[in-house]
């Protein structure tokens, strides 16, 4: 802040207290004390009294209160005050307080691997509560997720369910991309993919069909899939051989998945967290998929 | 003097507005001239238009009525939503919008914080994503065309209170934008929010 600011902030300020106190100064005493104004409000009058001394004490009290104030913390234009107290400061104070409290047994988690942890009952009910924050919006309070958010409870992992893989999903995110291939299979091509799809999962199928699916399904699909369907973690292609569905179970779906794709997305959370809460964060979830 | 200053009306109105004016005065123009107010922080750029248009609509909407966009520099708060706001982050936002009730969270800092589709899926169905969610369903941005044509009046009237938009800017304002819905445009806006800013503290 300029100078000229500080200043003119600091007069103003002052000058404020200086006229509430003036007027106040010069109002305790009245001509008629005991006598009306003269003033008469339809038959209502209005003594000429000072105001009671309780009331002017109380005013003087305000105005001292104001400059102590004033002068303890930072009010007027660039003077920080003489308590040193800032907004930031606080904060920063608070943090710094957190930390001292909490940081070692972050340190003494973060030494401990994950397949460990997650049997360590104080780390996963922090784990709970960090998850309850950071990761319940898309995975769901339970971690069953929802359409299109992957369930974290059952079997399957789409981007691999080894602590470190946990750890990176979680630390720098994931960006799965399921090109739409309707262009290349066109409407009977993704009638045949899916019939195939259906067969992988275990369902009854109509043979012909699935046998033509199945063709397609090896140019198309197996690359990042696999050949039996047993998906590819590297890419985050899910497993399409059992009843596991991220995005639908019906066919209408499993077709629209086929025609349009899907680009699924999991924000990273490396600077938001930083790896001492990844590292309990990674544990609870690998708990999740034990139970 | 009290009953001659009660006894003369336009006196007493130019001193009452003197009287309530002077706190204001002290207190708004001083910060007129201060740079952590009025200079941007490094990297903030103009809304683009389709982010634009999206915050037209967020306004339009009223998300601020249950939305927040202001993270007070106390621990809890920084825990859950990030680095404090700093009014650097804001010097071309007008009109702001922080918001004043918090019925769903902060919103300062969500861009990025969830997926596109994510952000679909909730504005479609709040509850198809978060079963507790008490926010109304936003179907209608999804048929409906984000406007282009009223954007470079847009751009325009914001360069006039100080947003650096080049004429470029604004006569390829609408380009590009042809067939997006307003859906496309909120989820533009919600994903910058905030992001220039990504340390703790």
């Amino acid at each position: 802040m300029s100078s000229l600011s500080s200043g003119f902030i600091i007069i103003g300020t002052f000058g404020s207290l200086l006229a509430f106190f003036l007027i106040l100064y010069l109002n305790r005493s009245t001509r008629n004390p005991g006598r009306t104004t003269g003033h008469n409000y339809d038959g209502i009058e209005e003594y000429d009294n000072p105001l009671p001394a309780w009331w002017f004490w109380g005013f003087i009290i305000t105005i001292v209160f104001g400059i102590g104030y004033l002068l303890y913390y930072p009010g007027l234009g660039n003077f920080a005050g003489f308590g040193g107290w800032s907004q930031v400061g606080a904060l920063e104070a608070s943090q710094d307080a957190a930390d001292e409290r909490y940081s070692p047994q972050f340190a003494q988690y973060l030494g401990v691997p994950v397949d460990e942890l997650m049997h360590d009952v104080t780390a996963m009910r922090m784990g709970r509560r960090l998850f309850a924050t950071n990761c319940a919006v898309c995975h769901g309070a339970a971690g069953t997720g929802s359409d299109g958010f992957p369930n974290l409870t059952d079997a399957e992992w789409h981007w691999g369910g080894s602590a470190e893989q946990i750890k990176t999903t979680i630390m720098q995110g994931r960006q799965a991309m399921m090109p739409a291939w309707e262009p290349a299979l066109q409407d009977q091509g993704v009638t045949e993919v899916a019939e195939y799809v259906e067969q992988l999962a275990g369902r009854e199928v109509d043979a012909t069909l699935a046998d033509a699916g199945q063709e397609r399904y090896t140019m198309f699909c197996a690359a990042c899939h696999g050949p039996d369907g047993s998906g590819q973690p590297m890419m985050g292609a899910p497993g399409l051989n059992n009843e596991r569905w991220l995005y639908g179970n019906s066919r209408l779906r499993i077709e629209d998945i086929i025609r349009h794709g899907r680009n699924g997305q999991m924000p990273a959370f490396a600077e938001r967290l930083g790896e001492e809460k990844v590292h309990i964060l990674a544990a609870y979830v690998r708990s999740l998929s034990s139970q | 003097m009290n009953e001659f200053i009660e006894k003369n009306l336009a006196l007493m109105i130019v001193l009452i507005v003197l009287a309530v004016s002077f706190g204001g005065i002290v207190e708004i123009v001083p910060l007129m001239s201060q740079k952590t107010v009025t200079e941007p922080i490094e990297g903030l750029k103009p809304l683009t238009p389709l982010q634009l248009t999206g915050r037209d609509i967020y306004i339009r909407e009223g998300c601020t009525v249950c939305h927040s966009q202001m993270i007070r520099p106390l621990r809890a708060e920084v825990e859950r939503y990030g680095h404090y706001s700093v009014a650097g982050e804001l010097v071309y936002d007008h009109p702001f919008v922080f918001g004043s009730k918090r019925t769903g969270p902060d919103l300062a800092r969500v861009g990025g914080l969830y997926s596109d589709d994510w952000h679909r899926a909730h504005l479609l169905d709040p509850r198809s994503v978060v079963p507790g969610s008490n926010m109304p369903a936003y179907p209608w941005l999804f048929d409906t065309p984000i406007d282009t044509e009223v954007l470079p009046k847009k751009l325009t009237a914001l360069r006039a209170v100080g947003v650096p938009y080049t004429d470029e800017d604004i006569a390829t304002a609408g380009a590009g934008l042809d067939g997006l819905m307003e859906a496309d445009a909120v989820i533009a806006y919600l994903q910058q929010l905030g992001t220039l800013i990504t340390e703790r503290r």
